[in-house]
């Protein structure tokens, strides 16, 4: 059959049998790796991307019914070569090691900063709380989510963002003083 | 990665649409709406349909409606979006209470309440949300509309009376005043299937006795709600003795299996603990003042 | 020394945030992988490649009557569909473990393990291949199976390793290490004696990436190229070149961006071998990438442990010996990843953290019909299970003794003097102070305010539980003469070239699985060399490119290849000495070194900076004799000790009274790993590791029914914690650098997984005190904690 949709702004059209899973449509048709899969039973949420802006889960969708949707991948994050704050984030506070799960942790933590600015710590947790890292123990992931939070405009380049950026350093300094301090307590 | 078994995809484009493309295709042929149950069935090959009929642009099952006495929720409404109702939560708390432990938010945003009704697993925790709420489902079929109450409709695990050519297309919920409700599971982690859980509806009388209660079980191998338990809690005084009565009557109408979540005796006191929870949290929802002023 | 704070960071010239050298920078590899720009195996298309699928046996124990792919072969998009009877033909249907045993790459006789690879189809798609499965008939006559390892001595058990010649039991090996006599006599005379069986069931290390592989024989050449999910890629091109028969030089494993490891990547499953063989067959590229049941039914298990501990104390708490005997399963075939000498690890260092009298240890590996394995999940071969012996034996003593845990640790601990200190079972932990690091943690905690809550909570009715766990870890295999892996000494080379304009390129033998080689070796070699770690790139996971070592596992990547990595740059920096004595025309002795730069003595501004004597050197100057025209040097580092870190962690947690459900409140993690090299990344070792702690304390268990049927083959049986369950982290640290090391550093990869599992479990019991609970076995699931309260605790297997 044949499907259409967006992805990462992109009109794609593309030949499929109707049981091809929206994963390995994005994975092995659109060539886009970014997007993994680690369970068979969408438990995991290493393959979350942003369907119409909801993460979901795309080795439980499947392609046909993502046609006339808006897709948006890990490899939709940046703007060209402006990362997202969430990347960023991701960077600053040791928001990954293997790097698996990341791109679903990161889309979800972009859709949750589009409907909701500054999260609490609670629910940035719940947000993730469909998505499994076997790495971090999450900690660093929710931080990394408060920096994308505290630096709205980080990656956004300009003299706009510099601004946002002064404004906010207060608050993650803040935020690494009392990581240092619970650490040096003796 | 698991693949499904080979099938061929048609997508609805209104509820009409639905019904003669299931009449159409026969029994080979399954609805889907957020398949997060049947694309995982599918993808161990558990269950290999040689149709989907998509319904997930049928956005006239998609709505949340405040109609007369009653609400009226399409069979297609999200978890997420019943999840993010403050009407429901003003009305319906066990809902917010439910949706908060179904699956995970991701799941969330596809899976639906006529997907999980339907479905009719007996973790499911919405089936026992829709019992003690005594929810009716209207269903659609060649013949028409029909309407079911909960006990009609859940004809057991994985059963419902919904045949194979019909669709449910909406769930209502008579709302009435002086009403609480409540839902708590015990799992062994975050998005695991229910160990147990109970639900809980009261409705209280203006002398503040019981005038009417509902409770139910999820996962603990009881179908529908405890009559026993209505029975007693009805004309009395909110209390923690009668609570507990009534966790006894719910340990004792229980029949769970052991399985890898525990055991019978615990589920059994689940059954008790958690009904006990439940009714508390219920009468205490019911006696706030924002319930007195509820129209019926 | 112990050092309680951070260690200076070593700051480039006037920048802070960059340090040339150890400190807290961010990691090398991230910028790829946030652009979704990591390259792991399934992200690999070759040419021409296929799709390689297994089939899987559906029961534990069966003979294999027939196997017909007829219909399999029909199939338009199938090319090969090879079985054991093939690989038979090919001497390839048995592959040695890496235990000294051998085990079946496809069932020619009979199936020993649910799960277990009966055929293996290859086609031009993926989904070709996961259809044809489907058409492959196999008959099987289902035996009994052996599923309770304590049934596997009996006399009438089921034997399940029938094809070795002679063989009439299930026993694989009895292994003992201590003096019994000496103490069985301590015991004798010793005021206190306590005992517990206590089991550590079987787990899996599940990293959110499966294992997999492409292989791609080039027939013409007789070159095999094969890209896999390994840990170890030297390791597997030995191995390969012995089980496969194809010369050594003519195999190249290239192991991409892996997506978590956890010891799951070590061993040679059967599907790398049968997409080599795929490869070979078809003439062109093979990939096998399991799916998750597959990866949760038959890849590496860990632990299996049936345990009966005892200690022996003084009636006023001085710890004087401990015992134990242990049933270990090994499932079918023995095919743990340890070193040859020690079939049960490094499970010998249960006697722990405390100056002991004697100690005696007995492990008997036996098989049963469940998956190989044993060794993975982060467990530093076996010291997760040891450490979760001592810390348990220790708390129950506590209880007998009516003692704080915390003060019967710091009575018993080895004490920093005694360091280097030689243990009863033959270990020499060379440094540590315990005591501190008890402290910080204690201080940390606030640990007499939460003794306070604790009292007053149990006063209503409420159940607050505080656990405790000091361990000692040993990780960082060699030295090469005692350990080695099939033969293979456990050694690692290391390579480094400076470019002419002072660029570096560092070659390591071991892989990263996210710990963040590229990262932490770059700024090895900068804090030896000045070099920025941004213009040091690490090369690793390509056998083609690197010097041969062991791999990643045991947490020996730092311990062994860290010391690689200085010894090489210390073997430049020695080299650009003498390049520079000639530069400066002067001796070089009478140079001085300061990060980046040689100077002369007493003259700073007549030096020569690294990437002078890099130009130099390779430059058109005339070199010192014998000083090749380069700035390059390789090392092999044969460790002369194991390192041993050690941590202390406080847990606190929350049960419901009601329904058995525990909450994680809080977790205090102090850990000493030594010489620091990113803080950053050592918090995230440490971070990861406790969030194991929490899935193995509380929820993740592979169990079995009486059938042999694996009741954990999925995430939706097999659960992981998410950041729901976890709390948010507080961690500290202390340092003591290891004597022997050349940086001091002692590895820290393990540490969490291995010291967090008795800590939690202590808390759990300590809230269940009330009911008189002295122990209850992983995982603290609500059913088994509810069950625990009535009185009716019960192991889990």
């Amino acid at each position: 059959m044949q499907i259409s949709m967006t992805v990462n702004g992109n009109e794609v059209t593309s030949e499929i049998e109707p049981r091809v899973l929206l994963v390995h449509y994005i994975r092995e048709v659109l060539g886009l790796t970014g997007t993994h899969w680690g369970c068979d039973t969408s438990n995991c949420g290493t393959c979350v991307v942003l369907m119409d802006g909801q993460p979901v889960k795309s080795c439980t969708v499947l392609a046909a019914m993502a046609a006339g949707h808006d897709i948006r991948t890990v490899e939709g994050l940046a703007a060209g070569t402006t990362l997202d704050p969430v990347q960023q984030g991701f960077m600053e506070e040791h928001g990954l090691q293997c790097g698996f799960c990341t791109p679903g942790m990161m889309l979800t933590a972009r859709a949750l900063l589009d409907k909701n600015p500054h999260p609490d710590d609670g629910e940035i947790r719940q947000a993730i709380s469909g998505q499994i890292c076997r790495c971090t123990g999450y900690a660093t992931i929710v931080r990394s989510v408060q920096w994308a939070a505290a630096h709205p405009a980080a990656a956004g380049g300009g003299e706009g963002a510099d601004e946002v950026l002064d404004g906010t350093d207060t608050v993650v300094a803040d935020v690494a003083t009392e990581t240092e301090d619970s650490e040096v307590k003796a | 990665m698991q693949i499904p078994a080979p099938f061929d995809y048609v997508r609805a484009t209104t509820v009409e649409n639905a019904l003669e493309l299931l009449a159409r295709h026969g029994p080979e042929s399954r609805v889907i709406a957020g398949g997060h149950s049947l694309i995982p069935m599918m993808k161990l090959r558990l269950s290999r349909p040689e149709w989907l009929i998509d319904i997930n642009d049928l956005f006239e099952l998609d709505f949340i409606l405040r109609d007369g006495g009653e609400l009226r929720i399409g069979a297609l409404t999200r978890h997420s979006t019943l999840l993010e109702s403050d009407e429901i939560a003003r009305l319906f708390p066990i809902v917010r209470d439910a949706e908060l432990v179904i699956a995970d938010p991701v799941v969330r945003n596809r899976g639906t309440i006529g997907g999980s009704l339907c479905q009719a697993d007996p973790a499911e925790d919405l089936s026992t949300v829709c019992d003690v709420l005594g929810a009716v489902a209207v269903v659609r079929g060649p013949g028409g509309e029909r309407s079911l109450a909960m006990q009609d409709f859940h004809r057991g695990p994985y059963q419902t009376a919904v045949g194979q050519d019909e669709l449910l297309c909406e769930v209502r919920i008579p709302i009435k005043a002086r009403s609480g409700s409540a839902y708590e599971k015990v799992e062994r982690r975050v998005g695991d299937w229910a160990v147990g859980a109970a639900g809980a509806s009261v409705t209280l009388a203006e002398d503040g006795s019981i005038a009417d209660a509902a409770v139910g079980l999820t996962a603990l191998g009881l179908e529908h709600t405890i009559t026993e338990a209505a029975g007693l809690l009805r004309g009395k005084r909110p209390a923690e003795e009668l609570f507990a009565d009534a966790g006894r009557l719910a340990a004792e109408a229980c029949d769970p299996v052991a399985d890898q979540r525990g055991p019978v005796d615990y589920k059994r006191h689940l059954a008790d603990e958690l009904t006990r929870r439940v009714l508390r949290q219920a009468c205490a929802r019911a006696a706030q003042p924002a319930a007195q002023t509820q129209e019926g | 020394m112990t050092v309680i704070h951070e260690r200076e960071s070593n700051p480039a010239a006037g920048d802070a945030d960059r340090p040339i050298g150890y400190g807290r920078i961010q990691r090398k590899e991230d910028p790829r992988f946030v652009r979704g720009k990591g390259h792991y195996i399934d992200d690999l298309v070759l040419p021409g490649m296929l799709h390689g699928a297994i089939l899987r046996a559906p029961v534990a124990h069966a003979r294999l009557v027939s196997i017909d792919t007829t219909n399999a072969l029909a199939h338009p998009k199938v090319l090969a569909v090879i079985t054991g009877k093939d690989l038979e033909g090919l001497k390839l249907a048995w592959a040695p473990t890496l235990s000294a045993d051998v085990q079946a790459v496809l069932v020619t006789d009979k199936v020993r393990f649910q799960g277990q690879e009966v055929a293996f189809v290859v086609a031009e798609d993926r989904y070709a291949a996961r259809d044809a499965l489907e058409l492959i008939d196999v008959e099987y006559d289902v035996l009994p199976p052996l599923v309770d390892a304590r049934k596997a001595l009996d006399a009438d058990a089921p034997l399940i390793r029938d094809e070795i010649e002679g063989r009439t039991d299930n026993k694989i090996f009895d292994w003992e290490m201590g003096d019994a006599a000496e103490t069985d006599a301590v015991f004798a005379s010793a005021d206190v004696v306590v005992s517990q069986e206590m089991v550590y069931p079987r787990v899996h290390p599940a990293p959110m990436e499966t294992c997999g592989a492409v292989a791609d024989f080039d027939a013409v050449n007789g070159k095999l190229t094969l890209y896999e999910t390994t840990q170890a890629p030297h390791a597997h091109r030995t191995l390969f070149a012995i089980v496969a028969g194809i010369p050594e030089h003519k195999i190249r494993i290239v192991s991409p961006d892996i997506g978590g490891g956890f010891g799951n990547k070590v061993g040679i499953y059967p599907g790398y071998i049968l997409a080599v063989v795929g490869s070979i067959v078809t003439g062109r590229p093979v990939k096998w990438v399991e799916d998750r049941s597959e990866n949760l039914m038959s890849t590496s298990f860990a632990r299996d442990y049936i345990m009966q501990g005892e200690i022996a104390a003084t009636k006023d708490g001085k710890i004087l010996a401990l015992r134990t005997n242990v049933l270990a399963d090994h499932g079918a075939f023995n095919a743990t990843a340890q070193p040859t000498k020690n079939p049960a690890g490094f499970f010998s260092i249960f006697t722990g953290s405390y100056d002991l009298q004697a100690a005696h240890c007995k492990v008997t590996g036996v098989y049963t019909n469940k998956a190989p394995g044993g060794v993975a999940y982060a467990c530093s071969f076996r010291v997760t299970e040891a450490v979760y012996l001592v810390e348990r034996m220790v708390d129950i003593l506590a209880r007998k003794l009516e003692m704080d845990p915390a003060e019967l640790r710091l009575k018993n601990f080895i004490k920093p003097e005694q360091f280097p200190y030689a243990n009863k079972t033959g270990w020499v932990y060379d440094s540590g102070n315990y005591e501190a690091a008890m402290r910080l943690s204690m201080q940390l905690a606030g640990y007499e305010d939460l003794r306070r809550e604790q009292l007053q909570k149990r006063a209503k009715g409420e159940l607050m539980g505080i656990g405790i766990s000091f361990f000692t870890e040993v990780v960082g295999a060699g030295p090469r003469k005692h350990f080695d892996i099939v033969g293979l000494g456990m050694a690692d080379g290391a390579e480094l070239r400076v470019h002419p304009t002072g660029k570096a390129v560092v070659r390591l033998s071991v892989q990263s699985q996210g710990q963040g080689h590229e990262t932490t070796f770059a700024q090895i070699v900068a804090e030896e060399l000045g070099i920025p770690p941004e213009n040091i790139d690490v090369v690793h996971g390509d056998t083609d490119q690197t010097p041969f070592g062991l791999g990643t596992y045991g947490s020996r990547s730092t311990p062994v290849s860290g010391g690689a990595v200085a010894l090489v740059a210390r073997k430049v920096r020695e080299k650009a000495k003498l390049i520079a004595a000639a530069m400066l025309e002067t001796r070089p002795e009478d140079l001085e070194w300061e990060k980046g730069r040689w100077f002369v003595k007493g003259d700073p501004t007549a030096g020569k900076t690294i990437e002078d004597i890099a130009m130099a050197a390779h430059g058109t100057m005339t070199l010192p004799e014998g000083v090749d025209g380069n700035l390059d040097a390789e090392v092999t580092y044969d460790p002369p000790n194991l390192t041993f870190p050690f941590g202390a962690y406080i847990c606190v947690v929350d049960v419901d009274p009601g329904t058995g459900h525990v909450k994680v409140r809080r977790f205090i993690a102090v850990d000493d790993c030594g010489t620091r090299i990113n803080p950053m990344i050592i918090e995230g070792q440490v971070h990861g590791g406790l969030t194991d702690g929490v899935g193995m304390a509380l929820m993740e268990i592979i169990e079995f029914d009486a059938d042999g049927n694996n009741l954990g083959g999925s995430f939706m049986d097999y659960l992981i914690p998410t950041a729901m369950e976890v709390p948010d982290w507080e961690t500290g640290f202390t340092v003591t650098p290891s004597p022997h090391h050349p940086i001091g550093a002692k590895g820290i990869g393990e540490s969490a997984t291995v010291g967090s599992p008795p800590a939690i479990v202590n808390a759990v019991v300590d809230a269940l005190a009330p009911f008189g609970v002295v122990h209850m076995d992983m995982p603290c699931t609500p059913a088994r904690v509810w069950a625990a309260m009535q009185g009716r605790a019960t192991p889990p297997i």
